[in-house]
């Protein structure tokens, strides 16, 4: 007995282009999914591209890389929880990361970071409500000769102190 | 590519050297102090002082001594630049033409220097990590081309079986067994793996390695695949070593570019190419088994071994899994021959270890010394002792894995066998001194923190263990926990240990262990007087017997 034909369903896909549809970083994110050949064991180095062109991982970009991958969102959404590196929350404007690794810990980091959360009044992991500052803490850069080295915007900077710290931070929160 | 071929680039580069070379380092370390700024400042004042036929500036890697940086040295004059800002430019190439300068000198001669013995670092601060040919000037590629042409993959398994080089990644499981074992799998695809997930806090010879000398890595891996039967290897490095990310990248693209990987290497049968997989932030993924989950695209969780990877790994194919440093110690065995490396060391490890010395000690930086090197002579010769004039109080080895050496035991030669004996590792190198003012409680309360965010939650012992091992360990330093308590947590540091799936688990008591083993009494000044008297041992279970 033949199956009654089933209605034609849109490309998986395709459902998540028409938002997509004008914003370019989802052709970018594509064209490296084809440099991939949409393997599923490309989905960590996906969702790096994705976060690197996003700035975070939100539930659009999750539910498109799922669907181009034809991998179940759930996977996805497992992995991009698992690692600390991937981030599902929108980042301030400015990005601070107090390395906590045992040789910058020794050396004082925990009161740099102690001293730029009571400054900001967020705790690590958090961004201030105006958005401006993202206070980060890593497990150790790999930058232990130079301890305490705290990374602003991406530049790692030595052998910090609250006081270096804070002059830092200020000049992003006051205008 | 031919051996000819090699020659040739060999000679070119070598004919092509200047007379002076001024050593600009380039790794993560000193780019942080803008050595790139002072890399271009340095050209511009070679061109202006018009010395661009007779001086060099070359971009290298790490130069060990990373508290000082960034270093600049001088060829031939040995003239080592500290704390270099681009403003000391003119004042360097001026320095060249003769004439003593004022700036702010390193002895190269110091025993921070003077007893290193190098195998790994060689290149290290020495070639530019960014070109091919200068690795190639260094006898690069040439025990690939011996190895493929005139080795069986058997007498190369061999010859590292002779060696007695020892996993560099912590265990130290003999490598040579390792290969052979993947070497006899059955399977058509086997793959090899570069663990440079350098996950432990305090470490960072594996960074310096991969922007130092990269195509040393590369060089190993296709050695031990061609030993083993692979024709693809990963390197999982960590998100958080952008720089080395890149270096692996141009490495890759110019081995691919001259021959050097691909198919028909040095016209032989054999083919071999590298992927970069970067790592995602999570520890556990430099446990093997949770890797391989994680180069397959998955979450990082371990499984149970056996089986172990070298008979069913990567996709359910043999994979041959090592650590960076033990891949670049291949080519030079292979170059100078296993009993030239089976002499340096002790009875049982054989070799060098590369150290990241880190903490407080005057000189931190990279070390690589002949095992068996006793502690002391690592920490108060080389690394200078703590600061200030303070005292050293034990030295962490392992990191969240490894446990706390006291003053009292710092004659103990490095090697595997002795650091376990003192309930610590070797680890992956990271070695961090603490002085009088560290408290031991809180760095163990550090460690067991950072194996609670670490675990991966697959089974019960690391998930739960580790969460109230830090409570208790929290307890105890605000100066609420009884005698009761810290018996509590030795009862689950012994749990955790023994019935963790994997080494993450196994390993994360290590730090309240060792610290409760040489420092108890910092954990007793913290304990409070039990309100309910000394706890009664339980009545013991009777045990079963046969009958019943």
């Amino acid at each position: 007995m033949a199956l009654p034909p089933s209605p034609e369903k849109p490309r998986i896909a395709a459902r998540y282009l028409p938002q997509a549809a004008g914003d370019k970083r989802f052709k970018i994110l594509e064209a490296h999914i084809k440099k991939f050949q949409h393997r599923h064991d490309a989905l960590i180095e996906v969702l790096h591209k994705a976060q690197e062109l996003f700035g975070y991982l939100e539930d659009d970009v999750l539910r498109y890389v799922a669907a181009q991958l034809k991998l179940p969102a759930s996977r996805v959404y497992g992995v991009a929880t698992f690692y600390h590196f991937f981030t599902l929350k929108p980042q301030g404007a400015h990005t601070c990361v107090v390395c906590l690794g045992t040789a910058c810990y020794v050396k004082g980091a925990n009161r740099v970071l102690a001293a730029v959360e009571q400054q900001l009044h967020i705790k690590a992991g958090e961004t201030t409500p105006d958005n401006q500052v993202s206070l980060l803490t890593a497990r150790c850069i790999g930058a232990c000769g130079i301890a305490p080295a705290v990374v602003y915007d991406g530049t790692v900077t030595p052998r910090q102190s609250p006081e270096s710290a804070l002059a830092q931070i200020n000049q992003w929160v006051t205008p | 590519m031919t051996l000819n071929d090699l020659h040739q680039t060999k000679e070119a580069e070598i004919a092509a050297r200047k007379k002076i070379v001024l050593r600009c380092c380039q790794a993560a370390g000193c780019t942080s102090s803008d050595s790139k700024g002072v890399k271009e400042r340095l050209e511009k004042a070679v061109a202006e002082a018009g010395l661009q036929n007779e001086v060099e500036v070359r971009g290298v890697g790490c130069m060990k001594l990373c508290c000082e940086g960034p270093l600049v040295q001088a060829d031939p004059s040995d003239a080592l630049y500290v704390k270099v800002t681009p403003d000391n430019a003119p004042a360097i190439v001026a320095a060249l033409k003769g004439g003593r300068s004022t700036l702010a000198q390193a002895d190269p001669h110091s025993p921070f220097f003077t007893l290193q013995q190098s195998i790994v670092l060689t290149n290290c601060g020495v070639i530019d990590p960014e070109r091919i040919e200068a690795y190639i000037a260094a006898d690069g590629y040439q025990a690939l081309h011996e190895v493929l042409v005139e080795m069986t993959p058997k007498d190369v398994v061999d010859t590292i079986v002779k060696s007695g080089l020892r996993g560099r990644g912590g265990a130290g499981f003999p490598t040579g067994l390792k290969w052979g074992t993947v070497a006899k799998s059955p399977g058509v695809k086997k793959y090899i793996i570069c663990n440079a997930d350098e996950g432990d806090p305090g470490a960072f010879m594996d960074r310096s390695v991969l922007e130092s000398d990269p195509h040393s890595i590369l060089e190993g891996m296709a050695i031990a695949a061609y030993a083993v039967g692979a024709d693809q290897g990963f390197i999982y490095v960590r998100a958080e070593y952008p720089l080395a990310i890149s270096r692996l990248h141009n490495a890759i693209r110019q081995a691919k570019r001259v021959g050097l990987l691909g198919s028909g290497i040095f016209e032989s049968p054999f083919n071999f190419t590298i992927d970069i997989r970067i790592g995602a932030g999570a520890f556990v993924c430099g446990e093997e088994t949770a890797l391989m989950a994680s180069v397959e695209g998955k979450r990082g969780t371990p499984r149970p071994r056996p089986p172990f990877p070298a008979e069913r790994g990567l996709w359910d194919c043999p994979t041959l899994i090592n650590n960076v440093e033990t891949f670049a110690n291949i080519a030079p065995i292979l170059r100078r021959g296993a009993d030239w490396f089976a002499g340096i060391g002790t009875e049982k490890s054989k070799g060098t270890k590369v150290f990241a010395l880190a903490g407080k000690i005057q000189n931190t930086g990279l070390i690589e010394v002949p095992m068996g090197t006793p502690l002391s002579t690592i920490v108060e010769h080389m690394g200078g002792g703590a600061p200030d004039g303070g005292r050293i109080k034990a030295v962490q080895t392992g990191g969240p894995s490894g446990g706390c050496i006291p003053r009292q035991h710092l004659d103990t030669p490095v090697d595997y066998e002795s650091l376990t004996k003192l309930g610590s590792i070797m680890g992956s190198g990271g070695m961090i001194v603490m002085d009088e003012t560290t408290r031991m409680v809180d760095v163990a309360r550090f460690f067991m923190e950072f194996c609670m965010d670490e675990s991966c939650g697959k089974c019960i012992p690391c998930r739960a263990g580790t969460v109230q091992m830090h409570h208790l360990l929290e307890k105890i330093l605000a100066r609420q926990a009884t005698a009761r308590d810290l018996a509590k947590l030795e009862e689950l540091c012994d749990m955790v240990k023994n019935t963790s799936l994997c080494g993450l688990g196994q390993t994360a008591p290590n730090p309240v262990l060792s610290t409760l083993r040489f420092f108890r009494h910092e954990y007793e000044e913290l304990l409070q007087p039990d309100p309910h008297g000394p706890r009664t041992p339980a009545t013991p279970v009777p045990p079963l017997t046969a009958a019943n």
